[in-house]
């Protein structure tokens, strides 16, 4: 597997890879996949039809990972990737996706990612998604992925998308149906800065008895960047569900948080919470009285805001 | 050491001014003990702000050590040694009360040195340095990691703001070990503390009392205590706890 040392630290940042992973694993590079391994366990095809792969995991597979980083690094390269993830029941396994783009030219770099996740009976499923641009180029890097999440009875969920640094363009988009006992958990964390864009969206609906849900977000919106979370609950059972969206803006940053919780059922017991606002002043005040300056004291509580 | 020369304090109230300090001179020599007590409003959190320089005084000059830092920010007096313990701790998301003590200590400290800081204050280490510093904690827990903020520093002036409040008087008896081994282990260090607590005063080297923002008394516990406790005023002042400062 060759990688230029840009590739490297994109993957480096958006999956902690510094070699050649353990378990399962697709690195996709500029639109070609340059590894891939499947195991006893999981396996990965490429799909005929569109590009993208078939993720199958086996039924009873535990404690085993799956790693699928995408890098960009030629400027203008746009592409729409589907990537489908069939999981057994009684699995327990840890989904490593991310991408990472370097847009050193004129054009945009644009990967939309739709991937769409078939969890089965009392499954458990950890996932986690970065997502980083680098590179001085005035191309806009551009990251729209989709999430479409089914589970089934009994099965748990743990999604954790980051977006912290150098994406100029993003629209997120998450639908989750849950059956029966499923319990769906994400943490979603966003930074943007410059003139950066950020749309996240969320369709969860609680179908069967007992699904739960817990969505949250933790946000900075810095310069002149705009924001908008946009988090719906549907509870058509006795179920109980919470979205959360927490933010600190900055600078001329602008947030939009949109409510949404539809109750079909009398037993649903649904929440949302939301708040925007600037750092406390007290808070800064606390850690200047540590020996910090005003800008290191904003950038711990940042640090660990986002943490 | 620390001077404090003629300080004033006004804020603007309406279309007027409102005094909260009124020409406060006062000394805390080094090694010294002092204690700050007087009734409700009487100006001494904001006389603890100005030190720290959270608010900045209308007229007069702090110095420490000799130098005039009456005119330095909060972090430039911070750096120069001076250490806060506020009334009312501040809550952080996401911060851990680990991260804190190591931005208070200015050390990459092992989690091992900072569950000295937390059991010192009466916290079991173990179940905190981990937590969140955030609503999660009860007002008496929050209270005891700032005290471990300020221990962390180790400056030579710590200055603590009603420490005792939300502490449980089971606890009071260890508060107290903590300002006397504070004492004992920071070399010429000061401290000052704002209370009301009769316990407290009883440690003082010094006792000063601010009433209606002016030094209604200063000297040595000896004459001062006898003073205070005699008198059913000053004594109503000194026995509340709790309560709003100016």
């Amino acid at each position: 597997m060759k990688l230029d040392s840009i590739q490297k630290q994109l993957l480096a940042e958006i999956a902690d890879l510094h070699s050649i992973p353990e378990g399962a694993y697709n690195i996709r590079s500029n639109s070609q996949s340059v590894g891939r391994v499947s195991t006893a366990n999981i396996e990965i095809t490429s799909k005929t039809d569109v590009s993208g792969m078939d993720i199958r995991i086996k039924p009873g597979t535990r404690h085993q990972s799956v790693h699928i980083p995408v890098v960009l690094t030629e400027s203008g390269l746009s592409e729409v990737v589907y990537n489908d993830f069939f999981i057994g029941e009684d699995c327990d396994v840890v989904i490593i996706a991310g991408c990472g783009i370097d847009n050193c030219g004129k054009a945009d770099s644009e990967h939309d990612g739709i991937h769409r996740f078939w969890v089965g009976k009392n499954s458990k499923v950890k996932y986690v998604e970065k997502h980083y641009g680098s590179g001085d180029g005035t191309g806009k890097r551009i990251l729209n992925p989709g999430t479409e999440v089914y589970m089934d009875e009994n099965s748990t969920m743990e999604m954790e998308m980051a977006q912290i640094k150098g994406v100029d363009d993003t629209d997120r988009k998450t639908v989750a149906e849950l059956a029966a006992g499923a319990k769906l958990v994400v943490r979603e964390r966003l930074m943007t800065h410059g003139k950066q864009r950020a749309l996240s969206t969320y369709d969860v609906r609680l179908n069967g008895a007992g699904a739960s849900a817990d969505v949250v977000s933790r946000s900075v919106a810095r310069d002149d960047s705009y924001q908008r979370f946009d988090a719906k609950i549907v509870g058509n059972a006795p179920c109980n569900g919470h979205t959360e969206c927490d933010s600190i803006i900055m600078d001329n940053g602008r947030i939009l948080a949109v409510p949404g919780l539809e109750a079909n059922d009398v037993d649903a017991a649904l929440v949302h919470e939301a708040a925007i606002g600037k750092i406390a002043g007290e808070q800064l005040t606390k850690l200047m009285t540590l020996g910090l300056t005003e800008q290191e004291a904003e950038e711990q509580i940042i640090n660990g805001f986002l943490k | 050491m620390l001077e404090l020369q003629h300080i004033s304090f006004e804020v603007p109230e309406n279309d007027a001014t409102h005094e909260i300090l009124r020409d406060v001179s006062l000394t805390v020599p080094a090694g010294r003990l002092v204690v700050i007590t007087g009734p409700n409003g009487g100006g001494k959190s904001t006389l603890a702000r100005l030190v720290m320089g959270i608010e900045r005084p209308t007229s007069g000059a702090i110095l420490f050590n000799g130098q005039d830092i009456t005119s330095l920010s909060i972090t430039e007096r911070a750096r120069l040694g001076i250490s806060f313990a506020l009334q009312q701790p501040v809550r952080f998301k996401g911060l851990q009360v680990l991260d804190l003590l190591r931005l208070a200590s200015g050390r990459d400290i092992t989690p091992s040195d900072a569950c000295e800081y937390l059991s010192a204050v009466g916290l079991c280490a173990r179940d905190y340095i981990n937590r969140e510093v955030n609503a999660s904690l009860s007002g008496g827990e929050l209270k005891r990691i700032e005290i471990a903020t300020v221990l962390a520093r180790g400056t030579a002036l710590s200055i603590f703001d009603e420490p005792e409040a939300g502490i449980d008087l089971w606890s009071f008896q260890n508060l107290i070990q903590v300002f006397q081994d504070m004492r004992r282990d920071i070399r010429d260090s000061s401290i000052i503390i704002i209370s009301h607590q009769e316990r407290i005063l009883n440690i003082a080297d010094e006792i000063v009392v601010l009433q209606g923002g002016t030094l209604a008394m200063q000297g040595p516990r000896d004459q001062i205590l006898p003073r205070l406790t005699g008198t059913a005023s000053a004594l109503q002042g000194c026995r509340r706890i709790g309560g709003g400062e100016q």
